[in-house]
């Protein structure tokens, strides 16, 4: 009776194997590395990139224990510390030629020393969150309504125009928060101005209305354009916060959203918040300026200032531009590739009110003439677009050329990522010295290897053998427990630690319980056998329920952001990981031990004789 | 081994009412020390700054104390886990942004003692705070709410109304030790409060699946004596299994240094009342509540008298 099938033993053993599998990188360690990533929009990490650096290495003799290429960077492994350093200069030497205006940024970085072949099924170390491996955690908060009182501003503007253009009096447009509120005399051009409205601009919605002897229309942001609005504006802002956060040479950067409105930020390894800080809260880096032409023909540098456009064959030109800005970063508006009437690609451009007025006023004057958008990174310069000027323009233009697809999303980023969509402010702020980090593991795994000891050593002398059986299975439940964390790259942070710890201390009731009932079963007077089916089956109940009872708490922890959820999430896969471990696993190797004798005198679970 | 050789039932339910007053007493205790004194909450919830300086030697609070005074901040000082560590708390005030701040201040105390070493910063806005009060209140009532939904299903609603009961007056409990000690209440302390909370339910959940049990069993018996057998029955899994729990909680308290500290000792309170509270507690509310045998027979009999009283009417 007590026996298993085959299968069943080959799964539980199957399972087994592969948590050791998934567990094993946590042993190996971190190597030394160094990491080459793209710091600025325009250039790209590629396969190249990699063959650069194994060949700079290569060159300058430094040994290397492995390359590696994914999306975003270049990681080089060392064997030791001095060679990584050493590693770091000779790369950051050959790549950036300029060091003021560099290209990539290299880090030092951490990358796990397992195997080749267990980095590749997927098997990483735990991801050790900043409490454990030091750094800087900023959670932002994103002014969505300054974005959406911006948009408003500049459709007032728009509907101002239009009505202006199609001749419709007026007595006014206001604009109270984000909402327009024009002023009519008759009934007849309200209405006129209405189907003119709705015929041009298709983000607001408009209602009649009536004040007093003034008869108003009132137009409001679309719903479906606020939620465009404002997921521009976040994705934006993150894509600026990239950028910025490049330039820190931080190795692993977390740049998420959270929430509707917040953006999590997270730089393992930084020290210097105020550094760090400084550079995330820069403000707009974009440029509109006209380019000197007489200063281009002639080559002199006199009152003008000269940027570097890098060009598609890449190749560079310097680019002569009046000292005085048209447009700045923080009046645009977005940026988005778009195909222009005769179906060429080209990048569309929306200015606030401000810079429209002034965009009208130098497109006017300087027709045929070039324009260049100048993006600013490093306090460097860079022309992302020289272009002729068509025609007059406003806060609405587009940006024509030989453009292929390709090119004008590139670009359209660009001028995306100079300008922040909307402020922003730090309202958590994380930091986490390195030493700290280490006491914190530290202390935690030491926490939690000497209460494991207590209790199997506990287990073992109070449950005999049986208890030597439950000790294994709470140590199985361990082993599935890293393994589940190592497989799916939870953030393990200090509360985690500590749950572990819990969920171990916990997790040995369901032995308790089977080990109490066998007792129970033997003393009223059943064979061994029985004794051993009765007391997993009748315990199984009790430990369902009370697991879920546990459970339900894991998940409604869940619910609480920060350090909560980092225990919330270890909670709960270890009451899962417990149920399987604790039944199954140590039934199983009671049934090696007891099922397939052919006679069973006593079990060996401490004394039951007590009469 | 053997601790427990128990060999008659142990009457626990003639002292019900006793168990019941001191749980009360605790539990009026608790809520008073809260009222009165308040949770020291700590900057996670408030809002504020919190720096963590290391230094070579041991600091020296006071001079630190003074040094900023001096500076103009208004700040909490005391030593954290050994005596060369020192926290330091400041409230939020406007018009000052939390990276000059922490920069600040220790730049003042370099000036002090060149070997003061920044090993922690944390800066919580207000709304963050006001935020994580509102997700743990709420975490607290899904998670009672979910409880009572559970054991009403798997159970009976006066079981999972006792277990609620129960529980939820240690969790009191433990806020008001909180409370008295002034100890501070912190994120992973909501967590060590709620899991406590599920383990103790855990512990209701034990007794009352052998409750019904022994409803089954002994058909006899009276109510009380079915729960006392029950409680006996179970009496020594549940010291071992708290035992095993402690153990585990007290090397947590030991090595886990000054971060995991209130963490442990919440969880230290939490198992102690836990044991008392969801087996002597929670039992005789089931029997206050009216929990009988009939509610745990196979309810086809009942179907039909159903029957009958239904073709009854129609004649």
């Amino acid at each position: 009776m007590n026996r298993y099938p085959a299968w069943a033993y080959a799964l539980i053993a199957a399972a087994i194997a592969i948590a050791f599998l998934y567990t094993v990188p946590n042993f190996f360690g971190e190597a030394p590395a160094v990491q080459v990533s793209s710091a600025k929009s325009t250039v790209k990490v590629d396969s190249a990139l990699m063959t650069k650096v194994e060949a700079t290495l290569q060159k300058a003799s430094l040994p290397y224990t492995g390359a590696l290429l994914d999306a975003n960077s270049v990681r080089v492994r060392f064997a030791d510390i001095d060679t990584q350093l050493k590693a770091r200069d000779t790369i950051d030497r050959a790549l950036n030629t300029d060091a003021a205006n560099a290209d990539f940024s290299v880090a030092l970085n951490l990358l796990s020393a397992s195997p080749r072949w267990l980095t590749a099924i997927n098997a990483l170390p735990m991801y050790l969150g900043l409490d454990l491996r030091g750094g800087v955690h900023f959670l932002l908060q994103v002014d969505l309504q300054a974005a959406l009182t911006k948009r408003a501003e500049n459709l007032a503007a728009e509907v101002r125009g239009l009505l202006r253009e199609k001749t419709i009096r007026h007595g006014g447009v206001a604009r109270e928060g984000q909402v327009l509120r024009i002023r009519f005399r008759e009934a007849e051009t309200r209405d006129k101005a209405q189907a003119a409205i709705a015929g041009s601009i298709t983000d607001l919605a408009l209602a009649q209305r009536d004040d007093g002897q003034d008869l108003l229309l009132v137009a409001t942001l679309k719903p479906d354009v606020l939620k465009r609005i404002q997921e521009t504006a976040l994705t934006q802002n993150i894509g600026t916060l990239h950028k910025r956060v490049n330039e820190l040479g931080v190795a692993e950067p977390v740049i998420q959203q959270q929430g509707e409105n917040r953006i999590v930020v997270q730089l393992p390894g930084v020290q210097d918040t105020a550094r760090a800080k400084d550079i995330l809260g820069r403000t707009a880096t974009l440029e509109v300026r006209l380019v000197d032409e007489e200063a281009m023909r002639s080559g002199s540098t006199l009152n003008v200032d000269v940027f570097p456009e890098r060009k598609r064959d890449g190749t560079v030109t310097m680019v002569p531009t009046r000292k005085q800005v048209i447009v700045t970063g923080d009046q645009f508006i977005g940026a988005a590739s778009t195909f222009d009437q005769d179906q060429r690609p080209a990048v569309s451009v929306d200015l606030d009110q401000t810079g429209g007025r002034n965009m009208r006023v130098a497109s006017r004057e300087n027709i045929k003439h070039l324009m260049a958008i100048i993006l600013f990174e490093k306090g460097k310069g860079e022309a992302i677009s020289v272009a002729t000027i068509q025609g007059e323009f406003g806060s609405r233009f587009q940006i024509t050329g030989a453009f292929n697809t390709a090119e004008t999303n590139n670009l359209a980023l660009l001028i995306r990522a100079g300008a922040l969509a909307a402020p922003m402010e730090i309202i958590e702020e994380r930091t986490v010295g390195p030493s700290l980090g280490k006491d914190n593991i530290e202390k935690g795994f030491n926490a939690t290897r000497w209460g494991f000891i207590a209790i199997v050593v506990f287990m073992t002398i109070y449950y005999a053998f049986f208890g030597g059986i439950s000790s294994l299975a709470l140590g199985v439940n361990l082993l599935f427990l890293i393994a589940i964390l190592s497989l799916i790259q939870a953030t393990l942070t200090l509360p985690g630690i500590a749950a572990i710890a819990l969920t171990l201390g916990m997790a040995i009731d369901a032995n308790v319980l089977i080990n109490e009932r066998i007792r129970e079963e033997l003393r009223g007077g059943a064979t061994p056998q029985a004794a051993i089916a009765a007391g997993y089956e009748r315990a199984w109940a009790t430990i369902f329920d009370s697991n879920v009872t546990t459970l339900i708490v894991g998940v409604s922890l869940l619910m609480v952001p920060g350090a909560v959820r980092g225990f919330a999430v270890v909670h709960c896969l270890g009451i899962l990981t417990s149920m399987f471990s604790a039944v199954i696993v140590s039934r199983a190797l009671i049934n090696l031990s007891y099922g397939y004798r052919r006679k069973v005198a006593a079990l060996s679970i401490g004394n039951t004789a007590w009469k | 081994m053997e601790f427990f050789k128990i060999r008659r039932v142990i009457p626990f339910m003639r002292h019900a009412l006793l168990f019941n007053v001191i749980s009360l007493l605790t539990f009026l205790a608790a809520v008073f020390f809260l009222a009165h004194k308040g949770l020291n909450y700590s900057i996670e919830f408030t809002g504020g700054t919190q720096i963590e300086v290391g230094y070579r030697q041991a600091a020296d609070v006071d001079k630190v104390r003074r040094s900023l005074d001096n500076a103009g901040y208004k700040a909490e000082v005391q030593t954290f886990g050994t005596s060369r560590e020192v926290l330091i708390r400041l409230h939020l005030e406007k018009n000052q942004s939390s990276g000059d701040l922490s920069q600040k201040v220790i730049s003042v105390l370099k000036a002090d003692d060149p070997s003061a070493e920044l090993r922690r910063v944390e800066f919580v806005g207000p709304q963050v705070g006001r935020e994580l009060a509102e997700y743990g209140a709420l975490a607290l009532l899904v998670t009672a709410v979910g409880i009572v939904l559970y054991l009403w299903v798997r159970f009976e609603w006066r079981f999972g109304l006792a277990a609620i009961i129960a529980n939820l007056h240690d969790v009191v409990i433990i806020l008001g030790c909180f409370a008295f000690f002034q100890w501070e209440f912190s994120l992973p302390v909501l967590a060590a409060v709620l899991a406590v909370l599920g383990y103790s339910v855990n512990e209701s959940v034990v007794v009352f699946d052998r409750v019904r049990e022994n409803f089954r069993k002994m058909r006899k018996a009276s109510t009380p004596e079915v729960i006392d057998s029950a409680i006996t029955g179970v009496i020594s899994r549940t010291i071992i299994t708290h035992l095993c729990t402690q153990m585990m909680v007290t090397t947590m308290l030991i090595f886990g240094g000054p971060a995991l500290h209130y963490f442990a000792l919440a969880l230290t309170i939490g198992i102690c009342f836990g044991i008392y509270s969801s087996v002597l507690v929670a039992s005789p509310l089931v029997m206050w509540l009216g929990a009988s045998r009939e509610q745990f027979i196979v309810p086809t009999k009942k179907k039909g008298k159903l029957g009958d009283e239904n073709e009854g009417a129609v004649v």
